[in-house]
């Protein structure tokens, strides 16, 4: 409950939904914070090592 | 089963493997011998990988399959319950929830999985098939997601319907596929486009073991030249 509602206050999802526009494009904060997210796991995925086992061979 | 031939014949059982020609011509044979050479159970199961798979970036394949298995379990929950429990009850909004979240985890480790085979080409080595299953799933998945918006019996799903109609329409589809059509949506979102989804995605895994994971591109000559002419510093030792 108490995380719930720590998570809850970190965005008002209530009102209406917030939307950029650039020219003719027009997104809304929640897909454009969805895509920023994909792009930095894909750079983390690619960037940080990849744990190994001992005796594992190259 | 078996023709005449067969007929008088020691039943099988005590004496180990026994082929005759009359019964490699069965269709059951050739499918068996062809399933045993496409996916030896080492190739099929392996307990190995190459070296360069260790990279965080082959692990969304696999979280992708993950998240799908959760949609298709807290689908079913929800199927068996039905709308009034995911709508009133406490445990209904969880298994909703859970539901849902597991379809944006299942399109953000999917759509990183891609963005990865894509610069890797991974349609590199014969995989053109693999790629395309890749490609097919990800259309058929949209689909079964869009028709999942529409089957929540609430206001928003009232709303996404009535907004897409006129899209729908436009290509020319509305005539077979009527968005406003609640049956119809919810019978594709959980019969036909799940077992889509879960054929080529499953489809997409058996070639994926069958031809292996990509490798990553070999230098070319320019980069191997340039490598070549590098004065070595210092031998690594032995």
């Amino acid at each position: 409950m108490v995380l719930g509602a720590l998570l809850a206050a970190l965005v008002n999802l209530g009102g209406t939904g917030k939307y950029f526009h650039w020219g003719f494009i027009q997104i809304s904060a929640a897909n454009l914070v969805v895509i920023i997210l994909m792009v930095v796991v894909f750079v983390l995925a690619i960037l940080l090592p990849f744990p190994k086992r001992k005796g594992d061979r190259q | 089963m078996s023709t005449d031939t067969n007929i008088g014949a020691e039943p099988r059982g005590g004496g180990g493997p026994a082929h005759s020609s009359s019964e490699s011509r069965q269709w059951t044979a050739r499918m068996r011998h062809a399933a045993e050479s496409a996916f030896p159970p080492d190739q099929l199961l392996p307990d190995r990988q190459p070296a360069y798979m260790a990279s965080w970036i082959y692990v969304f394949g696999v979280l992708t399959v993950v998240s799908l298995a959760w949609v298709i379990i807290t689908g079913c929950v929800l199927a068996i319950m039905g709308p009034t429990w995911w709508h009133v009850s406490s445990t209904g909004h969880f298994v909703n929830s859970l539901h849902l979240w597991s379809v944006e985890c299942f399109f953000f480790f999917m759509v990183i999985h891609l963005w990865g085979k894509f610069f890797m080409a991974a349609w590199r080595g014969n995989r053109r098939l693999t790629w395309a299953t890749g490609v097919i799933s990800f259309l058929v998945s949209v689909a079964a997601a869009f028709t999942g918006y529409v089957s929540q019996t609430n206001f928003d799903s009232q709303w996404i319907s009535t907004q897409a109609k006129d899209g729908i329409n436009s290509t020319g589809a509305g005539a077979l596929w009527n968005v406003l059509n609640f049956g119809q949506m919810l019978m594709w979102h959980i019969v036909l486009l799940p077992i889509g989804v879960a054929l080529i995605a499953g489809l997409h895994v058996l070639l994926v073991r069958r031809h292996g994971i990509v490798p990553p591109f070999e230098l070319g000559d320019h980069h191997a030249e340039s490598a070549a002419a590098t004065p070595v510093a210092a031998e690594e030792p032995a």
